[in-house]
């Protein structure tokens, strides 16, 4: 395979040289005779692409090979989205640079994109099921949902989102949630201002970002970068850097000032040091029945009686949380979190 | 039908490109198939001044709504002729959530969300109008905590809603300012009405009855907007507020006891006059510094210059106390809590105009709990004022604003 969520630094290393030489990566498929461009129009300008092809990140769309200039990446701690896997990738146009910004968001350029494919299912009963662009244009960040047809040929607009009945990997039948545009900006809204949340320094792999800034592809490898554990080593890694990274992915683009959730008074960055801020011995504002009858978001040593972890175990729309981007229950996230809690003192 | 998505399909994408209608258009949505997504891409699609037109009928509804375009009007047939009924949702925190500003909700009814009503957030000069959001069932605890949910936001008109059956406040204005609620109903709720760390909040003309508690207005700690204040509640009636609690247990409102009639805690400059309160079994006013222990240090805990006006008519209140002791608090009183009863904390926390029946539980310091009360009448004892000062509170809003809020 030549895309796979799994980014080896070979791999990374060879979509990189790819970008510096012009030509696609290795690959036996017949596409990779063909340079396949992004349109650049689409990204920039038109007003909502129909078809996810209209873009061109793609050579070949359901092996999610990307076109020049489209690399992928994965983040340290990913973001659950019911056990999708899920293909990222990242267009910078030619000759054009992503900017450090220490431990946090890449600064990307306008013309660039953030491209993230969600997928069910192994090898060839892999389906794809929703791509989510985010495109950089002149007058700030947009983002849009695309909802992969039956035959797996393309991808269209789906400006009110969609659902789609499928199984996830732990095996529970769903009725899966493709977020429409509003939703797209409830998790992405910071001031107003729709933003990235994935591709922060602290949250990529120190091999990956010094790739992109040997492609000429970023200005240097900022400060703070690979601070957050992998996803895979959560039962050896710190829990507290392990727990505190899952919250900073999972939550924290709505629990911070200025997002949706800005109200709560709970704010779960990374860079957040305040104890009660995180939620320790802090009462809920708005929860209703949200609190499960708890009292406290977070008790020290206490997960059971902590809303953080009872809202994280319950799949009951206005009980759960995220509220939005899944359906199931995180088990693994939960038991991080609860492992943190516990350990509190 | 949604005439607008049709004609843009008819002329292809090509209208997509092309530069936007300076004109206002009127874009309708009936009920029945495709509803969820006819209904949210026609709110998506939606330019600054339309208006999304809702027919009359019933809207099944699986996932919560969202409107973040600036200046539209949501308009249905009438709070009980179209129905946004969401018992079969299955995810988002609300029913509907409004992020833009200028928004006008109006004329339909919101049923049976999973969790909260109808939210606006950061959502500057919205008008919610003649809508109805209710959980059908009663009050019960597995009900969403809000109805009517403005947060964050700034010039906030609530006008002729009915809300019931909210497990927390059937409307519930949070961290805002410059709020008129009025002409409302709120029925079968734990709290009727709540104004939570706002400033400049006018609460008037409204009908609050069968809630556990009729009109709260509350300021608490450890939220990004404190010190709330500035409140004038008048001219509504409260009455028979007379419902359990039923408030999930880590909800502030989970504390209100059942039969509280206006309740004021930790705020300044709160004035209540020519209200109609009756057949509240907890006390008619009830003034309190914030219960709970905190840590927080732009924080005032202390009720501050609540004024109780004499012009209220003030019934039979305060009969059957819902308070550790309640019962015999009352009948060490008399029979009844006086009409206003205070915890004792905070300086110059409560003032009257003369003649209005206070009684100091005579705690000492915040987070004291009932039984170490040292309950006492302070009727003569209370500042006196001919009116209530420093407060600067909207009498109506704007013409523009007052006039999404009209028949």
């Amino acid at each position: 395979m030549i895309a796979t969520k799994i980014i080896g630094r070979g791999v990374l290393a060879a979509a990189v040289l790819a970008l510096s030489s012009a030509t696609l990566v290795p690959s036996p498929a017949p596409q990779a005779a063909q340079t396949i461009a992004v349109n650049d129009t689409a990204v920039l300008e038109q007003r909502l692409p129909r078809k996810l092809s209209d873009f061109g990140f793609f050579q070949n769309g359901v092996q999610q090979v990307p076109a020049a200039n489209v690399v992928p990446y994965r983040l340290n701690i990913p973001l659950y989205s019911d056990g999708a896997e899920k293909l990222r990738f990242m267009y910078l146009p030619a000759g054009l640079q992503a900017i450090g910004g220490g431990e946090g968001l890449l600064e990307l350029p306008v013309g660039a994109a953030l491209i993230k494919t969600f997928a069910f299912g192994e090898g060839d009963d892999r389906q794809l099921i929703e791509t989510r662009v985010l495109l950089r244009r002149a007058d700030g960040w947009l983002a849009l949902p695309y909802k992969w047809n039956d035959e797996q040929t393309d991808a269209r607009l789906a400006i009110a989102g969609a659902r789609v009945d499928l199984t996830t990997p732990a095996g529970e039948d769903i009725s899966y949630r493709v977020p429409n545009k509003n939703q797209c900006k409830e998790c992405h809204g910071v001031d107003g201002e729709v933003v990235p949340i994935g591709p922060k320094a602290r949250n990529l792999s120190a091999d990956w970002l010094e790739d992109l800034a040997g492609a000429g592809k970023l200005n240097a490898v900022p400060d703070g970068h690979d601070q957050l554990p992998l996803w895979e080593n959560r039962e050896t890694a710190d829990v507290t850097a392990t727990a505190r990274g899952y919250l900073d992915v999972n939550c924290a683009h709505c629990h911070r000032p200025g997002a949706t959730a800005s109200n709560s008074g709970l704010d779960l960055r990374w860079e957040q040091d305040d104890p009660h801020a995180l939620g320790v011995n802090k009462r809920p504002v708005a929860a209703g029945r949200g609190s499960g009858g708890h009292l406290f978001d977070i008790v020290p040593g206490d997960a059971d009686s902590s809303i953080m972890t009872f809202r994280m175990r319950s799949d009951e729309a206005g009980v759960a949380m995220p509220e939005l981007g899944k359906t199931t229950i995180d088990q693994d996230g939960a038991d991080i979190v609860t492992r943190w809690i516990e350990e509190m003192q | 039908m949604m005439s607008k998505l049709n004609m843009a399909c008819l002329v292809s994408s090509i209208a997509l490109l092309a530069a936007q209608p300076a004109y206002a258009e009127v874009i309708t949505v009936e009920a029945g198939e495709g509803e969820q997504e006819r209904l949210q891409e026609a709110l998506i699609l939606a330019e600054p001044g339309d208006e999304v037109v809702l027919g009359e009928g019933v809207f099944t509804l699986t996932d919560g709504l969202s409107l973040d375009v600036d200046g539209v009007t949501v308009r249905g047939a009438g709070m009980d002729k179209t129905i946004l009924d969401f018992s079969e949702q299955q995810d988002a925190g609300e029913g509907l959530l409004v992020t833009s500003d200028n928004v006008t909700l109006r004329d339909f009814g919101v049923e049976n969300t999973r969790g909260d009503g109808i939210k606006s957030k950061g959502a500057d000069d919205i008008v919610y109008y003649n809508l109805r959001v209710e959980w059908t069932g009663g009050p019960l605890e597995t009900n969403g905590a809000y109805a009517v949910y403005p947060v964050e936001s700034s010039n906030v008109l609530i006008d002729s809603v009915v809300v019931r059956g909210a497990s927390d406040a059937g409307i519930y204005v949070g961290q805002s300012k410059n709020i008129i609620v009025r002409n409302s109903v709120a029925e079968y709720n734990v709290a009727g009405i709540e104004i939570e760390n706002s400033r400049e909040a006018r609460v008037t003309g409204n009908y609050v009855s069968h809630n556990t508690g009729g009109i709260l207005v509350f300021d608490l700690p450890n939220l990004p907007v404190m010190g709330g204040g500035d409140v004038l509640v008048d001219h509504n009636i409260v009455i028979n507020n007379d419902v359990p609690n039923f408030a999930p247990a880590g909800n502030i409102v989970a504390g209100v006891p059942m039969g509280s009639g206006i309740m004021v805690m930790a705020n300044e400059n709160v004035s209540l006059e020519h209200n109609v309160v009756d057949g509240n079994a907890t006390a008619a006013v009830i003034v309190v510094a914030y219960t709970q222990s905190y840590e927080d240090d732009r924080y005032n805990p202390f009720p501050r210059n609540v004024f109780v006006s004499n012009s209220n008519q003030f019934g039979h209140n305060g009969y059957a106390p819902d308070l550790p002791g309640g019962g015999m608090l009352a009948v060490a009183v008399g029979g009844a809590i006086p009409t206003i009863m205070w915890d004792g904390l905070g300086e110059n926390a409560v003032v009257t105009n003369g003649g209005v029946a206070a009684l100091s539980l005579g705690y000492t310091k915040q987070g004291q709990g009932p039984e170490s009360a040292a309950p006492d009448i302070v009727t003569d004892t209370l500042p006196v004022a001919a009116a209530a000062t420093g407060a600067t509170i909207p009498m109506q809003h704007s013409a523009e604003m007052e006039a999404r809020a009209r028949p």
